[in-house]
């Protein structure tokens, strides 16, 4: 596991090492599957074209899973995360699957994220984030914002 | 004059809590949950490590509450539109979800607004949910936007 990141660590600007995800058609399968969430929107071709989507789409929730993905993974298992928000504001489409495993090749998302403020609020050490679901374009299209609280050196 | 999408029998739905719903946090939701998002992070995955870290065991990952299974009934707002899509929203979390936590999970609408869309006219729909643990603390809140077009 990576070294545990510290609140003295970060400055404003300081950028969450990004993550990378590639959404298929099985991982919507699985996401229904895990999330109870069977809207035909994510797996069914006629269903989501009759819903003005065009072809089936990644679950917004899942995106924030992703999203939730980059911040653990930035505050480690000393941070926490007290709030997450993200607007599902673009569709994302799903690779297509080769094989029983793989994906045809496609788009690639990544998962990035930046410091926007930090400050300390009843003893603790508080670090506001933009985050975001990008796509392969280089599009927004999961835009967000997550509050934390990192361990500071000073602290005992 | 266009007639406004929100009736007086959906006003009557916003601010009254659904019926609360208990679940139980599980090591298989959990883990097919991860899989799906593609976290495999120990502290949700692995018991060895997740006991000698700080939670003392296998906790859930923070967004695992926005499975659908776990966010209980729904507030029924009669407007008999077709399609819906899901906006977005804010997460506020208290204290950790535990492998063998009993959440109690209730939800109410506490906005409904109209705007004119590309698609026609388009109900947003928000939605506010409580997860209370067994010992009844505050676990996690959220507010989410449901389109409705």
């Amino acid at each position: 596991m990576p070294k545990q990141i510290c609140w003295e660590d970060v400055e404003v600007g300081s950028e969450m090492p990004p993550v990378s995800k590639v959404g298929t058609s099985r991982s919507l399968v699985e996401f229904a599957g895990a999330s109870g969430d069977f809207n035909p929107l994510h797996y069914e071709d006629d269903f989501a074209k009759a819903q003005g989507v065009g072809n089936p789409i990644i679950h917004g929730q899942c995106k924030r899973g992703w999203l939730s993905h980059l911040v653990m993974n930035f505050v480690g298992d000393e941070g926490t995360l007290k709030k997450l928000s993200c607007q599902f504001r673009g569709m994302d489409y799903p690779r297509k699957m080769k094989t029983m495993g793989e994906p045809f090749d496609g788009e690639t998302w990544w998962c990035k994220g930046k410091v926007t403020k930090k400050y300390v609020q009843d003893g603790e050490h508080f670090v506001d984030c933009e985050i975001w679901v990008e796509n392969a374009k280089g599009e927004k299209t999961t835009p967000g914002a997550a509050t934390v609280i990192l361990p500071s050196r000073g602290k005992k | 004059m266009a007639q406004s999408l929100i009736t007086e029998e959906m006003k009557r739905v916003v601010g009254v809590p659904t019926e609360p719903t208990v679940i139980e946090i599980d090591k298989s939701a959990i883990l097919r949950f991860c899989e799906a998002v593609g976290d495999p992070n120990p502290m949700w995955l692995d018991g060895d490590y997740a006991r000698s870290h700080r939670y003392g065991g296998i906790v859930a990952p923070p967004t695992f509450l926005a499975a659908a299974r776990l966010r209980g009934a729904r507030p029924t707002v009669p407007h008999g539109l077709k399609r819906v899509l899901d906006g977005g929203g804010e997460w506020e979390f208290f204290r950790p979800v535990r492998l063998g936590d009993v959440l109690t999970v209730t939800t109410k609408v506490i906005d409904l607004t109209e705007r004119e869309g590309k698609m026609g006219k388009m109900l947003f729909i928000v939605t506010e949910t409580t997860w209370k643990n067994q010992s009844n603390e505050l676990v996690a809140k959220a507010k989410g936007t449901s389109i409705n077009y």
